[in-house]
Order: C-alpha cells, then structure tokens, then sequence
C-alpha cells in the first residue's frame, strides 16, 4: 500500500473540507480523485503532500506515519493546477531546482535535466522562461521538475484543467504513457468524469467532503453506488425514483407491452452520436442517445410521436449513501 | 487631441513652478559666483561632518528598515499571526503622524526623566543629543517604504511557488533565498530606494533630538538651516545643492530599479 489516509478531517473556518475520508492507493497505480469543486479532492491531494495538515485523522506514506512530516520530508512530487512555474529561473534551472539544492554532482543534475527535458519534449527549451512558454509546455516543465527528485509519489492537482481541449488531450495520452514507462505511483485530481475515466486505473468519487465510491471505471459507471455517483459519471435521466443512462433508452415507432408514448422534441447531431430529447406523456422530460445508425433507421423527426422504453434502469436506497444527485453542470 | 495637449500643458506647468523653479533656483543660487565659493562652503569642516553624519545615519538605518520591513512584510502576508492586522495598520503612522511629534515622544522617552532615558544614562549611555537618538527618529520615520513596496508584490506572487519548492524538498530557509527573494527583490529594491530618500532629507524629527551642535550632532539638513538663519546664504545654498544631488542620484538608481523590474 503506498498510500493510506485514515480518517482524515479537515475544516477551513465553518467549511467542512474533508470529513472523515479514509482511502488507500496501491504502488504503482494511477489513481483519479473526481468530484464537484468544494467536493475536497484538492484538499485531500494537499493533505497526502503534507501542504495541508488535518484536524484530524492520519496518512501513511509506504506504511510509515507521515501526518507531521513536512512537505520538503515526504518525497512527493507535486504538479499545481497553474504550474506554479519559479518565474525567475530558466526551464533548466526549473527543472534542475529539487537537485540543487541536494547538492547532487553537476554531472548527474546535467544528465537528469537533459533526460527529462527529453521526456517531456521541452528539449531545445531549457534556456527558456516559462513565461515564454504555452501552456501545455509549462505544464510538461512541471511535471519534469516534479519527477526530477525521483518521488516515490506522483501528485498532481487538476493537471489539465486549465489547458484548451486538444492539448488536453493530448496531455492526457501522454501521462498515460508516462505512467506505463515509470509506474510512480500517481494520484490526479479532477473533475472532469471523461479524464477519470480515460486515465486512471481506479477512480475515487467525491462529494461533499465524503468519500461517494473507489473502483475501477468500468465498475463506477456500470455499478454506481448510489445517485450522486451515477448522475456525476456520466448523463443520466432521473425518472421518478429510477435513474437510466441516456444510452439505455430505446425508440420504435410501434408501441409494445411495455413502452410509453413520447414526443420528439429536438434532436442534436454530433457527429457519431445523435442525441434525442424527448417528452413522454406523463410528462417527464428524457434524453436518448443514439448512434448515427439508429438515428438513421429511425428517421425521427421534431414532433413525432414515438414509444421508449428502458433497457437498463437502477434505483437506489437512502442507504445507499448520498441519494442527491450531482450538480447539473457535471453531467 | 486638445484634451490631452491641455492636460500635458497643464502638468508640466504645474511641476515647473512647484518643482523646477525652487531646484533650479538652489543651483543657480550656488553657482551664482563660479565653483570657488561653493567647493569652499562645501569644504568646511562643520559641513564635511554633517554630510559624514546624514550618511553614517542613512547607513544604519537603511538596512535596519529594509530587514525589518522585509519580515514585517512575510509576517502580514504569509503567516497568520493573530495581531498582524493591528501591526499592518500601525507601520502607516510614520506616514501620518508629524516627524516633529516623533521628536518630541523620543525626548520624552530618552530624555533624563524619560522611561528609557533614565536607566540608560544610568548605565552611561546617552541617547539624545547623539548618534543613537538621531538613528531611532530616522528610522521611524523611515519605516513603511520598505513593507508598503514588498506587501502587495507578495500578496500578488501569492503561496504557490513556495509550496513547489516545498514539495521539492526545499526548507522554509531555502524557499525563501531561492524563490521568495528573487521574487520581491524589485520591490525591496524600490524600498530601498525610497527609505534612503527619505532618510536623507530627515529634519523635523532628528532636529528634535539631536540638538544640532555644529560639528558634532548636526545633519546636512539642520546644517542647511543653521547656515541659511546665520546668513550664511552660500553655504545653505551649497549644502542644498548637496543634498539635492544626493536626492537626484537615488531617483536615477530608482529609474533603472524601474527598467530592471520591466526587464524581468
């Protein structure tokens, strides 16, 4: 277990950040922190790098008790949100910065920053400032002079979050290779459900200073535990006590046993995937998403009276943990 | 267009009569009869003594205020220290309150019936009427250039680079040699700037306190006004002029603490 939070609580003047979290992330793993802003995934993520100290509760790095152990002690690389680039330091000097000042032999601090320079594909750059960077480059410096020190521990705060959506991606694909060719165990937050899913290996869904769910993608947005998860990975529609996935809804033309009338009324295409909105005549409003094909077979049009039915539907009890469900902007 | 024509003419009128026509009347003034009679007026022994003083003072003071002011700057800023609000308010009263006034609460407190004043000439220190005394107005007065500079700049590079050095392995003392400095080193520089200034055209509150005995414990600028009420016109225009080259040299460093902070 390379790292374990127990019982974690953490309060800024009355607002609850962290309450009562515990999670443990195995070596090597990729881990994703995923929920609403003011959920407390950044919170944790600085209380794992010792930048934040909780009330309460305790947080062990490789078995040992880290919870008093300041930052510079913990042998953690820590990417920000903005990069935090030193202003004043070339790209070099940024990277070289965690060897310095160990007082390594300038040899081995030159090879480093070369290999690294490499790594991130900043070679050529070193002599640069980071104000005369892009944003993806800083963010890729920051990343080098986090790794620099060889960190037994890899974090990183909403790492993409302020970049435009191409390199995003891009950036995306690239840590998911970086994490192939180094396994340093990393955590990452985010809240974006997409990122989670594409990147991490196993996803902790927060909400509300609580821990709602940790498994594997697949698992979270198959097997949600409760309604926030499965409103906050993914679209849903929420039709009285039942939750369907958009996906999950089926459209004929010809009513059935089971079905329901429906009528259209918009329909957006995005390229491979059209979606569908449509009211039913109890009144509940539903979203479908379709493939190009079906849309195709269907021939739908504003207006038309159609028959839904739902494939897959689940429900959820209060013991199930949190029944609210996400913030809409999250889905 | 005529707006703006309007507003330059005006500006410039303004600082003409209120600044370029005294400074320029000093110089002139002094040079009135050629360089012979001001280079004897400057070379006077009581005048090469308050221009040793008014530096010695500036020397000590100045790098007292701008340590001080550097931490009194992380102490608002960084650290939230239960007080520091009270301490930020407080390190503006320099500006408000009359130099003379400081004078006067100096006597009282060094003066031989005064609270520090007794048990230090007790112990055969003398405060007033001597360096030490000249020193604490001069400082005082002095204070916020230093933490007024450096406050914002701070607030403004805020936390996050010193967390990465943290995170980087870097001790509180290393972060702040490494990042913090470099960061706010303009602004410390700018305070300097403005510190010495300050310190060098001290009167109010080191006429107080230091008694103002030629040759011993008088400043350049009590130096100027004890020439100019013996009617020695020369000499207070002379050691004007002194004093204002002194003033002009650090606004030409201030000016290239100015491009430096542009360049960086």
């Amino acid at each position: 277990m390379a790292i374990e939070a127990r019982n974690v609580t953490k309060r800024f003047g009355d607002f609850l950040a962290l309450d009562d979290v515990s999670i443990s992330v195995e070596s090597g793993s990729l881990t994703g922190l995923l929920g609403p802003s003011g959920s407390g995934k950044s919170t944790l993520l600085r209380v794992i790098a010792g930048l934040e100290t909780p009330d309460a509760g305790e947080v062990f790095i490789s078995g040992k008790e880290a919870t008093a152990v300041s930052p510079q002690k913990r042998g953690v690389g820590f990417v920000f949100q903005h990069y935090a680039p030193f202003t004043h330091m070339t790209v070099w000097d940024n990277i070289a910065f965690g060897l310095t000042i160990r007082r390594r032999p300038k040899d081995e601090i030159d090879t480093r920053v070369n290999e690294l320079l490499e790594l991130v594909q900043l070679k050529g750059l070193g002599k640069r400032y980071p104000s005369q960077l892009s944003g993806g480059q800083r963010q890729r410096m920051a990343l080098a002079r986090a790794l620099a020190a060889e960190p037994e521990l890899l974090l990183l705060d909403e790492p993409f979050g302020a970049l435009d959506a191409r390199v995003r991606q891009e950036l995306r694909e690239w840590l998911l290779r970086l994490h192939d060719e180094m396994h340093v165990t990393t955590i990452f937050v985010t809240h974006d459900q997409e990122e989670a899913l594409e990147v991490a290996d196993t996803v902790v869904v927060m909400n509300a200073g609580r821990v709602e769910q940790v498994a594997p993608p697949r698992e979270l947005y198959d097997e949600p535990a409760n309604a926030f998860v499965m409103s906050f990975v993914g679209p849903v529609n929420r039709l009285g006590e039942t939750w369907v996935r958009p996906h999950d809804i089926e459209i004929s033309h010809e009513p059935n046993g089971v079905t329901q009338e429906a009528q259209v009324e918009r329909i957006v295409r995005l390229g491979f995937e059209v979606r569908v909105d449509l009211v039913r005549d109890d009144g509940e409003r539903v979203h479908v998403q379709l493939t190009r094909n079906e849309a195709e077979v269907l021939e739908l049009a504003p207006s038309d009276i159609v028959y839904v039915r739902t494939r897959r539907e689940r429900t959820f009890s209060e013991s199930d943990g949190s029944t609210r469900p996400a913030p809409a902007s999250a889905s | 267009m005529t707006a703006r024509r309007g507003i330059r003419a005006f500006s410039l009128a303004y600082l003409a009569i209120i600044l370029i026509a005294p400074v320029t009347l000093i110089f002139w003034r002094a040079f009135e009869h050629g360089l012979h009679p001001f280079w004897a007026a400057i070379s006077n022994a009581n005048a090469v003594h308050a221009l040793r003083l008014t530096l010695e003072i500036t020397a000590i003071a100045v790098p007292l205020n701008t340590a001080f002011g550097i931490l009194c700057a992380l102490a608002i800023v960084r650290h939230r220290i239960p007080g520091m609000g009270f301490v930020n308010a407080l390190v503006d009263l320099p500006l408000a309150l009359s130099p003379v006034v400081v004078g006067l609460a100096l006597y009282l407190l060094y003066g031989r019936d005064g609270w520090f004043g007794h048990w230090l000439l007790g112990h055969g220190v003398q405060v007033l009427f001597a360096l030490p005394s000249m020193v604490l107005a001069t400082i005082f007065v002095s204070l916020p250039f230093v933490v007024r500079e450096v406050v914002p700049v701070l607030r403004e590079i805020g936390t996050q680079q010193e967390e990465a050095a943290a995170t980087l392995g870097a001790s509180a003392l290393t972060t702040f040699r490494r990042i913090t400095l470099p960061a706010i080193r303009w602004a410390v520089a700018y305070g300097v700037v403005l510190t010495t200034a300050r310190s060098l055209g001290e009167f109010g509150a080191v006429s107080i306190v230091s008694g103002g005995i030629a040759g011993r414990t008088q400043t350049l600028t009590q130096y100027v006004q004890a020439s100019y009420e013996n009617f020695d016109q020369t000499g207070a225009y002379a050691a004007s002029v002194l004093l204002a080259a002194l003033a002009i040299t650090t606004l030409l460093l201030m000016t290239v603490v100015k491009r430096g902070d542009r360049s960086s």
